[in-house]
């Protein structure tokens, strides 16, 4: 039973989240390290290069990595400090047991994973083989991903495998496939610097990767225009050419009417469109009647703003187009991405140097872990699992009968409501903190609270995983080799640093391990991880992400091997698309139509503001790291309800006043601040945080029909002034997610 | 300077326009094993109710130091490359002249330790060879280290300038600001 055995207080005592500090003087071996060892920041998809000092098998500091070519040393707050997990006190250093009204307990590996075998089994055996779900991560390696893609099919047996992309890249990679047949960015970052227009579509580039910035301005001190699309004044948008301050959930409506004056002005490459794209006619002849007077009114964005990036984009003979959550997390982010990718085929610049398009991939290896089985739809070399021949092929890998290998299953919040109605009964999670990170978090707990068995797979004890029947202690970024591949198509090596501490064991381990006990040993004859990384490069050849001839050691050599590389003397493909072969089954790249729609839930008397919710610099996803990170709590302590001065003028709101923000789902409270850098009819609040001051209380959980990606980004509140001021209490305990 | 790699071609830029006020300079700063966690450079938003622009303050490395002119005790030096040293611990008397004196606001007075502390240009990695721990690591660059002839060339359209003016006094510095092109000094009110 997946509630909390003993107080939330009582849990936040010993498991935390506590503040950790590096000492005054450093870290003990700090300014004499053991040894220097290359890896990368284990947050975001820029995944920066960086050198982890290590002194008695633990972390004791940093030093920058000039050599790595993407970030040459640079780096953001978080990745300064990310070093201060490994000593941090609050690391799970033993398997724990819920115990009812005596919180966890300490339980040996062998009891934990024979109560776990046993609870499986019980499970499936009771309610069928799909009733036990998994929901992971892509803070995870490839070699991780790709196992667990397989661990979920070939040991557990089970449909329901899902992921925290889910809440991430599933819209661009929907909209891409359709696309182009294949989910990557087109080009790499060093194509940015020599753009001559770069629009950035819902991506506070500045806080969510702040790296990437160094790079837009390299394009700048050429002459590049910026254009960027934001309901708010981002630190990027701050200094922009043209900032369009869109209307949130109108996204697709300023794609359409930018495509409608592309067409009426002959900004067109018709060369192009003709031979190398098809559904053109059909892609126009819906934005029609989207001319700039509909767009000014449906998006907010004044029409003279919308004209002007048109006609930048329109006459441009290079550009970049970016976007990232900002225009995913909608129920139509599938549709705003392909209205992105329609401005992008029409001017036919893609496929060629300095002209580029892509999603900005959020999480570490939210590239990589989208691609090798991890999605409940999904088989590795991003195969599709209802495809007869794709899961013939990968069932040959895995050494099963095709028959044997489960379908399609649910996507991550379908399966939260599955849980819900009682059809999933059993869940293992790893690297995922659903209770913070998904929508309506009050309607998730209710679920998790049905669960008849909850095992979580963590180094902390996030804020889901305080629900767990059993939490198995597993391994940091810097605790396990591996690979990831960044947001530019990158695979890269993750380097062992140190060993897991305490009775922590490798994930990769944990998971071998599971499996044996489930039977599936034989399947799981893994050495190290560079076996696995060898099986995923056979499991993956001849897909779409094609890895077969990426090795360790080239991408040492090389730092960094670009995808797809289908053999070893390949180089790898930093540019996609030179040879204008796509990989749609026709082999051009599709226009979609995009016919305005709006979000899920619109403003209304009772819920007459709209709330968006994104991120701060200091703060990574659900927090659970970075909010155990003492600098970083510090630098923002606690979320604030970003609202311009004339919305709190209308509802005699002050700055720092507390005020009641209800949704249809739920209410919460939270300071004001009054500032002129967010539309007048929109409020913003970043999501990191748990509990009272948990933003999910607010939005909603309906999902784009394709991607199943659900609506963060949009939804209707109601604003309450208190009379109050938030208080002292909040501020400095919000980290804590009471 | 004994057995200094210390380049002289090097010189410290700061773009404020590029500040996107992420705070990795003050964290990286902190790393440094005389400044025991604390920053010796510091980001400030200019005025959150109306811009998310942020400013950054550092030690300028003046030409005629005030800081150093006024200092009693002798604990303040300017080297041969033109870095202005932070206090020596064993002269400095904590006695604030240097914090009221200082026309930029920058160093400031450790109160544990009585001890007035400053940016010392990271002479630590600058001598070996190395970039300034605030420049190497900003992810933006605006704050950037590196020769007068590579950032012409990168960003032409600005220009370093290292003349200010308060109000009759001029003050010259080692740090460059950049300024939009045709520049020449900054003047402050």
């Amino acid at each position: 039973m997946a509630t909390l055995p003993i107080s939330t207080d009582k849990i936040i005592e010993k498991y935390g989240p506590h503040k950790a500090y590096t000492p005054a003087s450093g870290f003990h071996g700090s300014h004499e390290p053991d040894r220097l060892v290359k890896t990368h920041c284990c947050f975001c998809g820029m995944q920066c290069g960086i050198q982890l000092k290590v002194k008695d098998n633990t972390i004791a500091g940093f030093e920058p990595w000039m050599e790595f070519p993407f970030n040459e040393g640079r780096l953001c707050p978080k990745g300064v400090q990310r070093y201060l997990q490994n000593n941090h006190p609050d690391r799970l250093l033993h398997p724990l047991q819920r115990v009812e009204g005596k919180g966890f307990e300490n339980i040996g590996w062998d009891k934990a994973m024979d109560r776990t075998i046993s609870e499986i089994r019980r499970i499936q055996e009771q309610y069928g083989q799909d009733a036990f779900g998994m929901l992971s991560g892509v803070s995870l390696t490839n070699e991780k991903s790709y196992m667990i893609g397989k661990f979920a099919r070939v040991a557990l047996k089970t449909a329901n495998l899902d992921y925290n992309g889910r809440l991430c890249m599933v819209s661009a990679g929907a909209g891409n496939k359709k696309a182009f047949g294949l989910d990557r960015i087109s080009n790499s970052w060093s194509d940015l610097a020599g753009a001559e227009v770069i629009i950035i579509a819902g991506t506070n580039v500045s806080e969510t990767f702040p790296t990437l910035t160094h790079y837009i301005w390299q394009a700048r001190d050429r002459g590049a225009k910026l254009v960027v699309i934001d309901p708010r004044v981002t630190p990027i948008a701050r200094t922009a050419d043209l900032h369009l301050p869109v209307k949130p959930g109108t996204d697709s409506a300023l794609y359409g009417a930018m495509l409608k004056i592309l067409v009426d002005n002959d900004w067109l490459d018709h060369d192009f469109i003709q031979h190398h794209t098809s559904g053109f006619d059909k892609t126009i002849e819906a934005v029609k009647d989207y001319d700039l007077a509909w767009a000014e009114k449906t998006t907010g964005i004044p029409a003279d703003k919308i004209l002007q990036a048109a006609t930048w984009w329109g006459k441009a003979s290079t550009s970049f187009l970016l976007h990232a959550r900002g225009i995913e997390h909608h129920t139509k982010g599938v549709d705003n991405v392909l209205g992105c990718i329609n401005l992008v085929l029409a001017t036919g610049r893609i496929g060629k140097p300095y002209c580029g398009y892509g999603t900005i991939t959020g999480q570490g290896n939210g590239q990589g872990g989208r691609e090798h089985g991890h999605k409940c739809d999904q088989l590795p070399g991003n195969r599709d699992i209802t495809n007869p021949e794709h899961r013939k092929y990968i069932a040959g890998v895995w050494g099963i009968e095709e028959s044997e290998m489960p379908g399609k299953g649910l996507s991550a919040y379908e399966m939260i409501e599955a849980i819900h109605r009682g059809e999933v009964k059993g869940l293992i999670t790893i690297c995922f903190n659903p209770l913070v990170s998904l929508p309506n978090n009050n309607f998730v707990r209710e679920a998790f609270e049905k669960l008849e068995y909850y095992v979580a797979i963590d180094f902390f004890l996030n804020e889901t995983a305080r629900h767990a029947d059993l939490i198995l202690p597993g391994s940091l970024h810097e605790e396990e080799e591996g690979t990831v591949t960044t947001a530019e198509g990158r695979v890269v090596k993750i380097n062992q640093a140190i060993t897991p501490p305490g009775e922590a064991r490798k994930d990769s381990d944990i998971l071998i391990e599971l499996a044996q006990r489930l039977g599936a040993g034989d399947k799981f004859n893994y050495s190290c991880s560079e076996d696995i990384f060898n099986e995923l490069r056979v499991a993956s050849k001849g897909g779409t992400a094609d890895y077969y001839g990426i090795t360790y050691e080239k991408i040492e050599k090389n730092m960094g091997v670009f995808w797809p590389c289908p053999d070893l003397d390949h180089p790898g493909t930093p540019r996609l698309w030179e040879d204008r072969k796509f990989k749609t089954p026709d082999g051009k790249a599709h226009f979609n139509p995009v016919p305005y729609r709006d979000p899920s839930e619109v403003v209304d008397t009772e819920f007459p503001v709209v709330l968006t919710t994104g991120r701060v610099v200091s703060q990574y996803l659900s927090g659970s790291q970075t909010r155990r990170i003492g600098k970083l709590v510090d630098q923002y302590p606690e979320p604030l309800l970003e609202i311009h001065p004339k919305l709190a003028a209308k509802y005699n709101i002050k700055n720092r006043e507390l005020v009641k923000v209800s949704t249809r789902r739920g209410e919460a409270f939270f300071p004001a601040q009054l500032v002129e850098t967010i539309r007048e009819d929109t409020v913003f609040i970043p999501y990191h945080w748990g509990g009272k001051q948990s933003a999910n209380q607010l939005t909603i959980g309906t999902l784009d029909p394709v991607s199943k990606i659900p609506e963060f980004k949009v939804c209707a509140c109601r604003l309450e002034p208190t009379g109050q001021q938030g208080t002292e209490k909040m501020k400095e305990t919000a980290y804590q997610s009471y | 300077m004994p057995n200094t790699k210390y380049n002289q071609q090097m010189e410290f830029f700061i773009d404020m326009q590029r500040c996107i006020g992420c705070h990795a300079c003050e964290m990286a700063c902190a790393e440094c094993e005389t400044n025991g966690q604390e920053s010796m450079i510091h980001i400030h938003y200019v005025d959150r109710a109306v811009s998310v622009q942020t400013t950054v303050q550092v030690c300028m490395h003046c030409e005629d130091p005030v800081c150093a002119n006024v200092c009693p005790a002798d604990a303040i030096t300017k080297d041969d490359f033109g870095v202005v040293h932070t206090a020596n611990t064993s002269r400095c008397i904590g006695c604030s002249n240097c914090v009221l004196a200082c026309p930029f606001g920058v160093p400031i007075k450790s109160e544990p330790q009585e001890l007035m502390m400053k940016c010392n240009m990271c002479y630590d990695r600058t001598s070996a060879g190395k970039k300034p721990m605030c420049a190497t690591v900003c992810p933006s660059q605006a704050l950037y280290y590196g020769t007068r002839e590579e950032i012409s060339k990168m960003r032409p359209d600005s220009v370093p300038v290292n003349t200010f003016q308060f109000g009759e006094q001029e003050v010259k510095t080692k740090v460059n600001i950049m300024m939009p092109k045709g520049s020449t000094h900054l003047k402050v009110h």
